[in-house]
């Protein structure tokens, strides 16, 4: 499969959504043959039972096409798919350090949103080569030349050459691809050098273990080498490389400047780290490529099945759902309220969405899912130190010296306008100002050093929202730094909810609390007995709601013979109820564990 | 043990701003078409059923609003159930009317068909409240339709009131009894407004032109029935239903203790054991499978024992007597004790659930709960 390298292009599709990203794609594959029309859909649908089967996900992130292009060369394209998510910017980076060049896809009516920008940003500092792609042409009110106005002025790209497609219909596919192979450069690296290979991605089989999505920069790889992973150092032997037509398959070795997968009965997902470089065990490459980095967890919450009887079954889920995703850990814990559960981590918000839709969809669990956490940094009267992951084992005030939280340094990037609106939001977040700069034409980007603990809440949505979806958001940790911290504790019918505190800082406590309380009066529902919701903190009581009793619930009307109705109307509401996790006589809903982030600031 | 016949009449002058069931205005073209097919659904289950599925306990024409037919029709309606059925002498034949679709002529008439037993929507004695409704008909004309059915011949009167209409009071809701008694009924069903989804009604509250009554109010007004019903000799029987002793509505209290009926016209509901089943809602595919001989029924679904359970359970809960636990033993072979075990562990202590001379029932204050009970079961 090895070909000249100069006839290779490796390139990604960055586009918001609905843009026409995976149609573009889809024509791509149908343009060079990878799939037959009537086929796209069959293939799409069988990869799709085998992951029911397998219980994995297939990611179709690296499909190779062959183009026959107007300059008489037939050319290896690697198209590589990218997330397009905060929480997993990293990974985005590093898919895009696979490539040399990015379609940039924009609607020809909305023109340029702010995952465009974000993504373009990112593809930008990687040096890629971009071919700016209006697609939906077709449209009545479809409008080109602003669109490509928009690009040069927002973006400051050259639009003069900009394709304009319409995905839906098929045209302009040609032009695409004829300027993919002209203005993408060829990759470059050294095909006798020592085995320099990108790992970008990977995926679980329950078959050949780990398959590992990787780059080859430099060397080849090839069944039967010895290779080992250079920020780890395990080893392990290549049983099979082949790339994605879409479907898997196996070919004989991977050269420099190719895309493809590779497998080595690897158990663990992960000793397959993305951003990690594969070298062989003889002749290893003295460096790795740039840029790894291990990715931790950010955000921790605690998930509980429903019913207590799950507990096992969470687990199983768990455990299998990590094969696929290194990026997730999870520890059991115990709470009061709650029972058996599991302490997990996650990149951000979205990626703990993401797990617990899984778990809810495809292992069929109902889950409670508390509030997200940053791991706390706390020492001891005795000066002991250590970190929390859950508020609710905070030691009394008194009990402990210093808390300290986690602190990111922001970057945003944002057009003019919207400044203000963010230097608002980042001060309400406890932000302090550090730093504004211009990347070039009209784009100013702000650095912030924050809370991480203000980050993973809403402020990604608040960001999007006062900003109009401009704002792109970056951000690494920097460090612990001590802070005026307190736990705010719920108090539900006079009982303590562990599940429920959480540690706020001081000056915001009183507000927050109030707003807690309000917010969990409107959840929970009204039971046959008042029922006081307090917040405190320490002993001080801040905040008090009523959820007033339920005096009526009859069903006063006749609906004849149709019992079926009645019943299914009483099924309904207890399927209801069945999300709703039992504290003593109280019932309380999966989203009242999430009030917190439901506060709205202001 | 016979059946009860359920006959659909899915004819209005126009639907009222609360109705969600199926029903069409009046038309005559229709209304022939509709009785046609119906006699041919008669006579499809009259050549299936079993003899004792054919015997007849009781026979409710509900709708819609039966009484918009004329006369005649009504009289071939029931004529067909003579025919096709067994009809015995202490049957119970309930018709459906709403006031201003009666004259004595009518109603002279279903009592020379068999009716001995009808059903007025008053619903209210306030003109303006009526209104809201989009009722057809004043108060006037309702007083008027209690003693036109009186003269021809009906003792067994029920009057169907609504309380917790947008604008009603407490005291005009005491009023309405207090003029509601003073008629006479034998038996008064008393119903809390519901708003169900699109109705106009459920628009206007929707878009703040109507305000519904608070749930307190709504509680208050359903007390104060119970007692104010209660010191008139109408005794609950049933969470809406009252009445003076042995005027109990027999074909209900079968829908309550979960036995056999036989429901026919559009969208009808029936339960022949182990089978719930209903016809379509829709009248173009109702027609169809009746002309073309086929049974026109939609859904069916085979009722397990433990689902069988739940119902006799939430059903038989509905009446003030409550649920015969010995009735219960008989029934399925084993104590309720045993198979609902958490649930009356739950309720029984918290008061909202007794246990009386071997029966099962919702206490005082369990029944303005009593869904929150009820839920439990299924």
């Amino acid at each position: 499969m090895s070909e000249k390298q100069e006839y290779i292009c490796n390139f990604c599709i960055i586009a918001h959504i609905d843009h026409g990203k995976s149609t573009l794609a889809d024509r791509l594959l149908e343009y060079t043959g990878a799939l037959s029309e009537r086929e796209m859909t069959e293939q799409v649908l069988d990869q799709m039972d085998l992951e029911r089967e397998r219980g994995i996900t297939i990611k179709a992130k690296a499909v190779r096409l062959t183009y026959q292009a107007r300059d008489g060369h037939a050319y290896q394209l690697n198209l590589i798919d990218t997330p397009g998510h905060v929480d997993f910017a990293y990974e985005v980076s590093r898919s895009l350090a696979a490539c040399e060049g990015a379609l940039l896809v924009i609607d020809a009516v909305q023109g340029i949103e702010a995952q465009t920008l974000a993504n373009t940003y990112l593809a930008l500092e990687n040096n890629l080569t971009i071919i700016p792609v209006i697609n939906k042409i077709d449209l009545p009110n479809a409008d080109p030349i602003k669109v490509k106005g928009e690009i040069e002025e927002i973006i400051g790209l050259d639009a003069a050459e900009a394709v304009l497609v319409s995905a839906k219909l098929g045209t302009g596919t040609e032009e695409v691809l004829e300027q993919i192979v002209k203005k993408i450069p060829p990759p470059k690296g050294n095909k006798g050098a020592s085995l320099k290979a990108l790992i970008f991605d990977s995926h679980y089989d329950s078959y050949k273990g780990v398959v590992v999505y990787v780059r080859i920069v430099d060397g080849y790889l090839e069944k039967g080498q010895r290779i080992k992973m250079m920020s780890s150092q395990v080893e392990h032997e290549v049983a099979e490389v082949g790339v994605f037509r879409p479907t898997m398959q196996v070919g004989q070795k991977l050269s420099a400047g190719e895309v493809g997968f590779m497998a080595a009965g690897i158990k663990n997902i992960g000793e397959t780290r993305v951003g990690d470089t594969i070298t062989t065990v003889i002749n290893p490459a003295s460096e790795p490529l740039p840029g790894y980095r291990k990715v931790t967890p950010m955000v921790y919450c605690g998930l509980y099945p429903t019913d207590a009887g799950d507990y096992a079954d969470l687990k199983n889920a768990l455990e299998k759902l990590q094969l696929n995703d290194a990026s997730m850990v999870f520890e059991a814990e115990t709470s009061e309220a709650l029972g058996f559960g599991f302490r997990c981590g996650f990149l951000g918000l979205l990626h703990k969405e993401i797990i617990q839709e899984r778990l809810e969809r495809e292992y069929k669990l109902n889950l409670i899912t508390t509030a997200p956490s940053v791991v706390y940094r706390v020492t001891t009267n005795s000066g002991q130190e250590y970190y929390i992951e859950n508020p609710a084992k905070l030691p009394p005030p008194g009990k402990y010296i210093k808390l300290e939280e986690p602190y990111v340094l922001a970057c945003i990037l944002v057009p003019q306008e919207f400044i203000g609106a963010v230097m608002e939001l980042c001060q309400e977040r406890r932000g302090e100002f550090k730093n504004m700069e211009h990347l070039g034409n009209k784009r100013p980007m702000l650095s912030y050093k924050m809370p991480l603990g203000e980050i993973i809440y809403d402020f990604f949505d608040q960001l999007k929202s006062r900003t109009k979806g401009y704002a792109s958001l970056d951000y690494e940790l920097t460090g612990y730094e001590e802070s005026n911290l307190v736990k705010l504790n719920i108090l539900i019918n006079n009982e303590p909810v562990d599940a429920l505190s959480y540690i706020v800082h001081k000056d915001k406590a009183y507000f927050r609390g109030r707003q807690l309380v309000e917010k969990l009066r409107q959840l929970i529902p009204r039971q046959l007995f008042d029922i006081p919701v307090q917040a405190s903190v320490g002993n001080k009581i801040i905040a008090r709601e009523t959820i007033k009793a339920k005096r009526k619930d009859v069903l006063a009307k006749c609906y004849g013979g149709d019992i079926t109705r009645k019943r299914k109307l009483l099924e309904k509401q207890k399927e209801g109820k069945k999300r709703m996790k039992q504290l003593g006589n109280i019932e309380i809903p999966q989203e009242a564990f999430m009030a917190v982030l439901k506060i709205e600031e202001k | 043990m016979g059946i009860g016949l359920y006959i659909h009449i899915p004819f209005c002058l126009k639907k009222c701003n609360y109705c969600d069931f199926i029903s069409y205005r009046i038309n005559p073209t229709l209304v022939k078409a509709y009785l046609t097919v119906l006699d041919k659904e008669m006579a499809l289950y009259s050549n299936s059923l079993p003899p004792e599925e054919k015997q007849l306990e009781t026979i409710y024409i509900g709708g819609g609003t039966p009484t918009c037919l004329r006369a005649n029709e009504l009289y071939e309606v029931l004529k067909a159930c003579r025919y096709y059925f067994t009809w015995p002498p202490e049957i119970e034949v309930t018709v459906e009317a709403n006031p201003g679709t009666v004259d004595l002529e009518k109603l002279t008439v279903l009592r020379q068909a068999g009716v001995n037993r009808l059903s007025l929507g008053v619903q209210t004695d306030s003109d303006d409240l009526l209104q809201v409704l989009g009722r057809q008909h004043t108060f006037e004309h309702a007083v008027e339709a209690v003693y036109l059915a009186r003269q021809a011949g009906f003792g067994n009167i029920n009057l169907d009131l609504i309380f917790g209409i947008p604008g009603q009071t407490i005291t005009s809701w005491r009023e309405c009894l207090v003029k509601i008694v003073n008629l006479s009924p034998q038996h008064i069903s008393v119903y809390n407004l519901q708003l169900e989804e699109k109705t106009p009604l459920w628009e206007k509250v929707k878009s703040g032109q109507l305000k519904t009554c608070p749930e307190e109010t709504e509680l208050a007004m359903y007390e104060q029935a119970i007692e104010f019903l209660k010191d008139n000799n109408y005794l609950q029987y049933e969470i809406s239903n009252f009445a003076q002793t042995g005027y109990q509505c027999r074909h209900n209290l079968r829908y309550w203790r979960n036995i056999s009926y036989l429901g026919l016209g559009l969208s009808a509901h029936s339960y022949l054991p182990p089978y719930r089943f209903n016809n379509p809602e829709n009248i173009n595919t109702y027609f169809n499978c009746l002309t073309e001989g086929k049974l026109p029924v939609s859904q069916v679904e085979l009722i397990s024992k433990p689902v069988e359970m739940q119902e006799t359970v939430f059903l038989g809960l509905r009446l003030r007597q409550g649920l015969d636990l010995t009735a219960f033993f008989d029934r399925f072979g084993c104590r309720i004790e045993d198979v609902f075990t958490a649930q009356l562990k739950k309720f029984l202590p918290l008061g909202l659930l007794e246990i009386v001379n071997s029966n099962l029932r919702l206490t005082k204050n369990g029944l303005p709960v009593a869904n929150f009970v009820f839920r439990e079961f299924v």
